[in-house]
């Protein structure tokens, strides 16, 4: 029984999960003692009000789509990804490899290498996962969660005892040749009288990740692939009744998926660090459970849910830069975004759903 | 309602209404059933037969209206306030605990005090009681699981009736039965009956209406069409009641005209996941031009049948189709291969197999066939064409509301199978199996679904048909194949045999058995 008209589910219920979540970062920001109003409008100011901020709310975006588009695909044949985390882990290496070992005359070629490396690497740590669900039944959460921390201590080996320049206390590869350094905004952007994006990391694999979404959106809903995808995600039975394999398409799914997740290692890796570090995965493969989940597994919503999240990063950082705000209520703050757009979901649905169910009955 | 009797009545609802958010489930109910009779109410899938007698056992609340229980007013807020005064319920899915013995089942909820055995031992004097009394004879220390589903039943009822229950309500209670089961169902509640218990029979069984209820109320949409006499009413009156409009409840057609041999199944066996043999070697051929019956009580390997022809799991032996042997396990066993060769299959479960619920009808009309030609250039689906031809399809079928955007579960049961038997037909199949073509349809939608079938059949192709309702099977079929226990008992000529013939052998007797 659908009482809900499609506009509210999509627009009104994350609208009013934000609103809430914000009037409860708005109450814990007055309870350290900081007026929540000056605090939001640094946030703003500090990621959307300068092209320096935008260079920072569009980089963290751009790992955020990709890490979303993931969990969306990987979410459509009803199988939970929670391994974006390992698989942009690996496919940093990848990229790394590529960057490092083959001599690329130019970055839009390297580009292309790095794409495919990254998606490939990013695959083939989803591979294992997939095949283990589909042939043997294992739960898809539990491996790629295992995975995930396989991935780091793999990372951490490579970069140790293989990829270490000697002589390095750091544990990171040396950097990329410069013919592999992707153009950042502020190079595409900035003029000689105006420099627009000064030293953000923001840099050409947002268009990548913007072209990703189209195509994801083709994928899902234009393809034999994506509504055999959709079609097992909905109903096994019905798909093993329409000749749709439900091992192939676990592991397909799950290869795309994978892919996507290892895409934004692009960004950090290639764009931002220009350099393998340890770090450079920073959880956005978690929050790329949030962006699916509160862009309602649409291309489309993940971008927008993916731009809210960047805000939320840049915010957060500019708000531990100038206030007393410590750095673990800004992550208290995007929890408890996740948690209202995402696991409190029905908390709004339903209240929702009684009211357009009464104004529906008034009507007639 | 005779003013002139001077007991209450026992059950009497009072301007029932209730609403599941803008869904009026219930609108204005009033009915009123003697003591010592039996009360049928009958009427479609959604007519709300469910929702008023959850709300009189206490499982809803209604929104307006009030239960009158023996001529005083009786507040029912739960289930055990149904049971204090006096109503039992025999769920259509059986509430037993499988590993409990009968006797464990029937206190379970009813202890007295907090040790068992005084209990059992209570109940067991009291089991002998009811035992002799209604002839409801159960080994009260059997595990349930091992009952047949008819004693099942009757443990159900005996739990009912441990429990004081004057009022007993059966919810659609044959439809897990073999005939002769049911037949001994309705001796016990013609039993129950004449000692004084009340008995409310849910059902969309026009024969049971007619040959065991004193009264019978019809619902439609929520609202109580009529009460009357069965006495002084027919089926054909009672389903327009149902309907709302005239129905024909015979199928119109004219002897088969059967062909060659267009699937011909030869030594089947199925094992299923669990390792149990489900099929076990039948050989079965289906001609072109007429349609085979299989009957058969549900679980006695139909499915599986079915489903092997289907490609929907793996079997052993030989099947031909056209005189082409198709391989049974193996990539070329699965369902996109038996469309290849031209099989259609409406399968038995429409919910959870033929139908993707929370897709849109037209993306529902091609399911199974998405990789067509026609509606496919290279990786990519022409969604444009498909909508198009849904749209049409729908016109055809007369698919209501003809709105191929519409999720596939806003559509009533009786539509949603139309939409499947669409999309099989009009493949213009050679073989065409359909598994229970009418479960949870509408009577007005029968009516449609037996002549679409019965069109296919004169225009040369084979059927399979699978049905539990053996009065389907018997107005339908041309030829009858019964299953028991994975093997066929025996093929007969629909025109030339009957229901207690057909119900003998579902139940494992054979012909010399019975002679």
């Amino acid at each position: 029984m659908r009482t809900l008209p499609h506009w509210a589910d999509v627009v009104l219920i994350p609208l009013i999960s934000l609103l809430l979540a914000g009037l409860l970062s708005a109450l814990v920001v007055l309870a350290i003692g900081e007026n929540p109003w000056a605090a939001f409008k640094l946030m703003v100011e500090g990621s959307l009000m300068r092209s320096a901020g935008w260079g920072y709310t569009l980089y963290y975006a751009t790992n955020f789509i990709f890490t979303g588009l993931a969990v969306a695909i990987a979410f459509h044949a009803r199988l939970f990804n929670i391994g974006g985390e390992g698989q942009a882990i690996v496919a940093g290496l990848g990229v790394a490899l590529v960057c490092l070992y083959i001599p690329w005359p130019h970055w839009s070629i390297a580009l292309v290498g790095a794409t495919v490396a990254a998606g490939l690497f990013g695959a083939l740590w989803a591979f294992i996962p997939a095949y283990l669900q589909a042939e043997r039944g294992s739960h898809i959460v539990i491996t790629t969660i295992m995975f995930n921390f396989i991935a780091a201590a793999l990372l951490n080996y490579v970069l140790v005892n293989l990829l270490r320049p000697t002589g390095a206390m750091d544990p990171a590869s040396g950097p990329f040749p410069d013919a592999t350094n992707l153009p950042t905004f502020q190079a595409m952007f900035s003029t000689a009288e105006t420099p627009l994006f000064r030293g953000a990391p923001a840099n050409v694999t947002f268009f990548l990740a913007l072209l990703a979404c189209v195509l994801v959106w083709l994928l899902i809903w234009r393809t034999k692939l994506g509504y055999e995808i959709r079609s097992f995600g909905q109903s096994e039975t019905a798909a093993n009744y329409a000749g749709i394999h439900p091992k192939r398409t676990i592991v397909i799914a799950m290869l795309i998926s994978g892919a996507l997740a290892g895409l934004m290692s692009i960004n950090t890796t290639m764009g931002e660090a220009e350099r393998l570090v340890l770090n450079s995965v920073e959880g956005a493969g978690f929050i790329g459970i949030a962006v699916a989940l509160m862009g309602r597994n649409h291309p489309f919503g993940v971008l927008l849910a993916a731009l809210l999240f960047g805000f939320l990063y840049q915010g957060g950082a500019e708000l531990a830069l100038w206030t007393d705000i410590p750095r673990e209520l800004i992550v208290v703050i995007q929890a408890l975004v996740i948690m209202f757009t995402g696991a409190l979901d029905n908390m709004v649905r339903m209240p929702l759903e009684s009211l357009f169910a009464m104004m529906r009955r008034g009507n007639t | 309602m005779a003013a002139s009797n001077t007991q209450p009545p026992a059950i009497e609802l009072r301007g029932i209404s209730k609403a599941f958010g803008p869904v009026q489930a219930n609108k204005d109910i009033s009915i009123s059933v003697r003591p010592g009779s039996i009360h049928g109410i009958i009427g479609e899938n959604g007519a709300g037969k469910s929702t008023l007698m959850s709300i009189l056992y206490g499982f809803y609340k209604a929104d307006k209206g009030e239960v009158w229980i023996n001529g005083t007013k009786t507040d029912i807020p739960d289930s055990q306030a149904a049971i204090a005064s006096g109503i039992g319920m025999v769920f259509q899915h059986f509430k037993l605990v499988e590993n409990f013995t009968v006797l464990e089942n029937i206190v379970l909820g009813a202890e007295d005090g907090g040790l068992l055995r005084p209990s059992l031992a209570k109940a067991r004097g009291e089991l002998e009681h009811l035992a002799k009394e209604y002839e409801l004879n159960v080994d009260p220390d059997a595990v349930t699981e091992n009952l047949s589903v008819g004693h099942q039943q009757r443990v159900e009822i005996l739990k009912a009736l441990y429990r004081q229950a004057q009022i007993l309500i059966l919810d659609e209670p044959t439809g897990v039965l073999t005939p002769s089961e049911a037949d001994q169902l309705f001796r016990i509640l013609d039993r129950l009956r004449s000692e004084g218990k009340t008995i409310v029979l849910i059902t969309h069984k026009l024969r049971e209406i007619m040959e065991y209820t004193d009264t019978v109320s019809v619902m439609r949409r929520g609202e109580m069409t009529a009460t009357v006499k069965t006495a002084e009413t027919n089926p054909e009156h009672l389903a327009e009641l149902m309907v709302g409009r005239k129905v024909l409840l015979r199928v119109d057609k004219t002897p088969a005209q059967p062909g060659k041999p267009i699937l011909e199944v030869e030594k089947l066996r199925v094992v299923d996941g669990n390792g149990v043999e489900r099929v076990k070697g039948i050989d079965l051929t289906v001609r072109a031009g007429e349609i085979v019956g299989i009957a058969g009580v549900a679980g006695n390997g139909q499915s599986e049948l079915l489903e092997v022809l289907g490609g929907m799991r793996p079997g052993e032996g030989t099947v031909r189709l056209n005189g082409k042997e198709l391989p049974l396990t193996g990539s070329g066993s699965d369902g996109r291969a038996r469309r290849a060769v031209h099989i259609a299959h409406v399968p038995e479960d429409r919910h959870r197999e033929a139908l993707i619920m929370n897709f849109s009808a037209w993306e529902n009309a091609v399911f199974g066939y998405h990789h067509d030609a026609r509606w496919t250039s290279g990786p990519f689906i022409k969604n444009a064409a498909i909508l198009e031809e849904a749209h049409q399809m729908m016109g055809r079928f007369d698919v209501r509301p003809p709105n191929p955007r519409l999720a596939a579960k806003s559509f009533s049961g009786g539509n949603q199978q139309k939409i499947v038997l669409a999309r099989e037909i009009e493949r213009n199949p050679d073989l065409l199996m359909i598994g229970q073509p009418t479960r949870g349809v509408d009577i007005g939608a029968i009516e449609f679904i037996h002549q679409q079938i019965v069109a296919l059949r004169d225009q040369g192709k084979a059927i399979l048909l699978v049905s539990v309702e053996l009065e389907e099977i018997l107005s339908l079929a041309d030829r009858v194949a019964v299953m028991f226990d994975g093997h066929i008992m025996g093929e007969r000529d629909a025109a030339a045999t009957d229901e207690r013939e057909l119900g003998l052998l579902m139940a494992g007797v054979t012909g010399e058995d019975a002679a």
